[in-house]
């Protein structure tokens, strides 16, 4: 309790100005001509509970027997972050330096209010981002709200980019967004006459934007897998999987893109996800080497004007299911990383807290929802790019920002 | 249903001086001869893109024989379909030709169970892998029995309803083991009714073992709601979002689904122990199953209405009352509209069409016909986005014709990769429909990409068995598109943007190439 109270006394100092938006302003109007946002959505659910262990909690040692990550310093044990938490030991090589460079920042008890518990409808509803007792317009994700709020004042040339196969729903919308996906570039067979010949084909039409958009992208990623071979040829490591992906994405959010989306599947561990090592870890480190690559791969100076919010539709049940893995449950962990986190951000388990025990589970089997996402994404937009109370209105209608004073 | 269809000849006697007025009549066709003319071979053209899954010459040579009103009488109310015998063969050969549902599905229980009860971690999971690789080839079949129709059936429009009703009573195949039922459902489910009655289609997919699964249905019982597949009947299967049904209406008809369910797989177990006096409800239909020991016999009131059947008749009851709602008429219609028409269809299309609806009591050709003789139809020939299920298939139908493809792996593979796989949306929303939804950069350049593996390489759908490459001589490395009748008839009509991207072509090849990727073959 006393640390909760702490923690709002911390993210409370710098809101005073925020609240009438004008320390908001002052504080990020001189980033947000180049800050940049990255949005990686982890679909399936993944269990927030074994990526942030409560490790001072014996109910969670108790509730897990067979699936609990150890204490710090035991073998497989997690990573000491601050008192009460520690980090799955497979981020060790990849998101724990960033943590302790006050790079990265945790926020446990956060997610939706929706109850629905299931995947596809609550993945939905997240990025609609909409208000849930209402009927849904699926033409309208919380991304493209940004980007059409962005795109009318503070960042004009605003330039949203899906590294995904299909525009997401989060993307969906009125302001101009591209989408290409990266982890099968290189089998490219229309090559530059014959794609100069088919743009030409589209100019006078309906479709010119996006076949030009297309192909401009497309010659982008291809630049960068270039690069990626030139230093693979340097006998420097070749990337892999997400990792691979996310360089990619760096490249490109580096050079031309300021608002990104991606997906990474694999997160529904129903069935035998393992402790400090096994599956879900198997998942983590390659997810945390992606989320280090970005980092590395966007370079000192673009890094400290980007945010990484890692993001999935809920977390699993507390205790361990009959098959050595986890069931679909309701709070959850996002991860925010970047190189101009704030001293009261990076480094920390931000947002509203409660001791992980029993008597403070939802529904006595999941985390609570104490963060609501659109309020934090809220309170990080106002932060990141100066939005007034009145444009945060257009991005999340009727959800008040909470400033977590993230950046 | 004999006297309506008595009636329906007695109509088409009625309405002979049409056919003769249309000079083509063939003897065997029944159903109304619609008032529809298409002046010359580049609409004709455009209509088959429409009413088909795409324009050849095939077809084109059927629809210049019969007449565009009978061609499309015959496509409104098919007989039989005749495939080709080297496709039909290739569905004869398949196991879910040659098993009925019930055994494939009493067999692959067994299958997981003892793969469930093996000791060892590695044998279980290998157990499990060859459990999960016989649901997956089931899966294969369906979508290869789906293609094979739809590339080469001459009951084109049978073929896109199909796809229409499988879109708009969606079921997700990766969930459990609807991979085992998915080609049931369509193939008793679904293909049947996809020109006849609305009624009929909620009837059959009520009662298919792979709806009640994908929208939990088996877990809806007294006592213990489950309100998932009655909120979806109403809001996209009949009434539509702000089709006037409450959370009440909600909940009332969740209570009338109850015990509506699958039956045990085991072959053995005797019916439930149901009490005399509910023992007359009980009701088992192959792999379906109506348990009253799980059914809600509480009164209950559905639209302001009390129900007066009990059992599974209730849910029939139900389902009359849904289809018979003007909501319905109008959801539908609308949808079906958006399909055929346009992205935003005309109020006053979609108000003749839902007219029709109600009075025909929900005969979907009739509402068809409806929309085929409007003038908006007419009016929107070619301006409909392709989605990839369109796109992929019409391409492959212009390249190669009646050419039987062996190998549609390639095909499935295209589908998939442009993000439409056959049985794969896993919402039951279905995928959208109209151009916002697909028409994106990154869609843009993976077509350009496929229309480039069709023009130069879809020898790969002539591959054998084992993926060898057949002998060049019967089926050549690339499609002959430029001698195409179907197309050459429509070069005239294509934009000078296009003209000119063909005439710098290289090489036949790259001509195919910018064929394909021409805007005029990504819309319909």
């Amino acid at each position: 309790m006393q640390r909760r109270d702490l923690l709002k006394l911390l993210a409370a100092a710098p809101v005073a100005g925020a609240v009438s938006g004008i320390g908001a302003q002052v504080v990020a109007a001189p980033a947000a001509g180049g800050a940049k946002l990255l949005v990686v959505f982890l679909r399936g659910a993944y269990d927030a509970t074994n990526l942030l262990v409560p490790v001072d909690s014996d109910f969670y040692y108790a509730s897990r027997p067979t699936i609990a990550v150890p204490r710090p310093g035991q073998p497989n044990g997690a990573l000491a972050l601050e008192t009460g938490w520690g980090l799955h030991p497979a981020l060790a090589a990849s998101v724990m330096p960033l943590f302790q460079n006050k790079q990265a920042a945790f926020i446990p008890f956060a997610g939706t209010d929706d109850l629905s518990r299931s995947h596809f409808e609550t993945q939905d509803s997240i990025e609609l981002g909409q208000a849930l007792d209402r009927s849904r317009d699926y033409r309208s994700g919380f991304l493209n709200r940004l980007a059409g709020v962005l795109g009318a004042g503070p960042l004009t040339d605003v330039s949203p980019i899906a590294f995904t196969d299909q525009m997401p729903i989060s993307l969906r919308g009125d302001a101009r967004a591209a989408n290409m996906a990266l982890a099968s570039v290189g089998r490219n067979g229309i090559d530059a006459r014959q794609s100069a010949v088919i743009e030409a084909m589209y100019r006078n039409t309906a479709l010119a934007q996006p076949v030009s958009e297309g192909f401009s992208v497309r010659d982008e990623v291809q630049r960068a897998v270039r690069a990626e071979m030139d230093a693979a040829s340097r006998n420097a490591m070749t990337p892999k999987g997400f990792d691979l992906v996310a360089r990619r994405m760096a490249l490109l959010m580096r050079e031309r893109f300021d608002l990104g989306f991606v997906d990474v599947g694999g997160w529904d561990t129903h069935v035998g996800q393992g402790a400090g090592t096994g599956y879900l870890a198997n998942r983590l480190e390659e997810l945390g080497r992606g989320v280090a690559g970005f980092a590395d791969a966007m370079g000192d100076d673009a890094w400290r004007e980007t945010a990484v919010v890692v993001i999935s539709e809920f977390g699993r049940t507390f205790r361990e299911n009959g098959n050595k893995g986890t069931d679909h449950g309701h709070g959850t962990v996002y991860w925010v990383l970047g190189g101009g986190l704030s001293a009261q951000a990076g480094g920390r388990v931000v947002g509203e807290q409660v001791e992980v025990a029993q008597k403070n589970l939802f529904q006595n089997r999941d985390y609570p929802v104490l963060n609501e996402y659109r309020a934090v994404f809220g309170g990080l937009f106002a932060r990141m790019y100066g939005l007034s109370p009145a444009q945060l209105d257009r991005v999340f209608p009727g959800v008040a920002p909470k400033d977590l004073a993230l950046i | 249903m004999r006297t309506r269809r008595q009636g329906l000849r007695l109509l088409s006697i009625v309405l002979s001086a049409a056919l003769l007025l249309a000079g083509c009549a063939t003897p065997r066709g029944t159903g109304t001869v619609p008032k529809v003319a298409a002046a010359d071979q580049s609409t004709q053209l455009r209509w088959l893109d429409r009413v088909t899954w795409g324009a050849n010459t095939n077809s084109a040579a059927q629809l210049a024989k019969d007449g565009l009103p009978v061609w499309l009488r015959d496509q409104l109310h098919p007989t039989a379909a005749r495939l080709p015998a080297a496709a039909q063969a290739q569905i004869d050969a398949m196991v879910i030709s040659q098993t009925p549902v019930e055994q494939l599905v009493i067999a692959l229980d067994a299958q997981r169970k003892a793969a469930d009860a093996l000791p060892e971690e590695d044998q279980k999971k290998a157990a499990r892998q060859a459990y999960q690789q016989q649901l997956q080839r089931l899966l294969r079949e369906s979508q290869q029995r789906f293609l094979i129709r739809a590339l080469y059936s001459p009951n084109q429009l049978q073929t896109q309803m199909t796809w229409f009703w499988m879109n708009h009573f969606n079921v997700n195949a990766r969930k459990d083991n609807i991979r085992a039922l998915v080609g049931d459902y369509e193939e008793k489910g679904i293909r049947p009714h996809a020109l006849g009655r609305f009624r009929d289609l909620l009837g059959a997919t009520l009662r298919h073992p792979a709806m009640l699964r994908y929208l939990d249905n088996t877990q809806n019982a007294a006592g213990r709601i489950n309100e998932n597949y009655a909120r979806e009947l109403m809001e996209l299967h009949t009434l539509g979002v702000g089709g006037g049904y409450s959370q009440g209406d909600v909940q009332e008809l969740a209570r009338v689904l109850t015990g509506a369910g699958i039956a045990s797989s085991n072959p053995d177990a005797p019916p439930p122990n149901v009490r005399p006096a509910l023992r007359g409800d009980y009701v088992r239909q192959g792999l379906f199953e109506f348990n009253p020991n799980r059914h809600d016999y509480g009164p209950k009131t559905l639209f302001g209405q009390p129900m007066t059947q009990r059992g599974l008749a209730e849910a029939d009851e139900a389902l009359d009352r849904l289809a018979r709602a003007p909501a319905t008429a109008r959801f539908v219609s609308a949808k079906l509209a958006v399909y055929f028409v346009a992205d935003m269809p005309l109020p006053a299309l979609v108000d003749r069409m839902s007219a029709t609806f109600q009075r025909s009591d929900g005969d979907i050709a009739a509402v068809l016909t409806t929309m085929f003789e409007s003038p908006e139809f007419a009016a929107s020939l070619g301006g409909k986005f392709r989605d990839p299920v369109h796109y992929a298939i019409g391409s492959v139908r212009l390249a190669y014709d009646d050419h039987i493809a062996t190998d549609l792996d390639p095909l499935i593979g295209w589908i998939a990769r442009m993000g439409e796989p056959l049985y794969g949306h896993e919402t039951p929303d279905g995928y959208a429909l109209t151009q916002d939804a697909w028409a994106s950069a990154g869609q843009m350049t993976t077509r350009f990409e496929i229309a480039r593996a069709i023009g130069t390489g879809g020898a790969v759908l002539f591959r054998t068995e084992d993926k060898a490459l057949m002998e060049k001589s019967s089926s050549p490395s690339f499609p002959p598109l430029a001698e195409s009748s179907a197309v050459r008839a429509r070069i005239p009509s294509f934009g000078a943007g296009t003209r000119d991207a063909l005439a710098q072509a290289k090489t036949p090849q790259e001509w195919n190439t910018f064929l394909l990727s021409s805007p005029e073959n990504m819309h319909r």
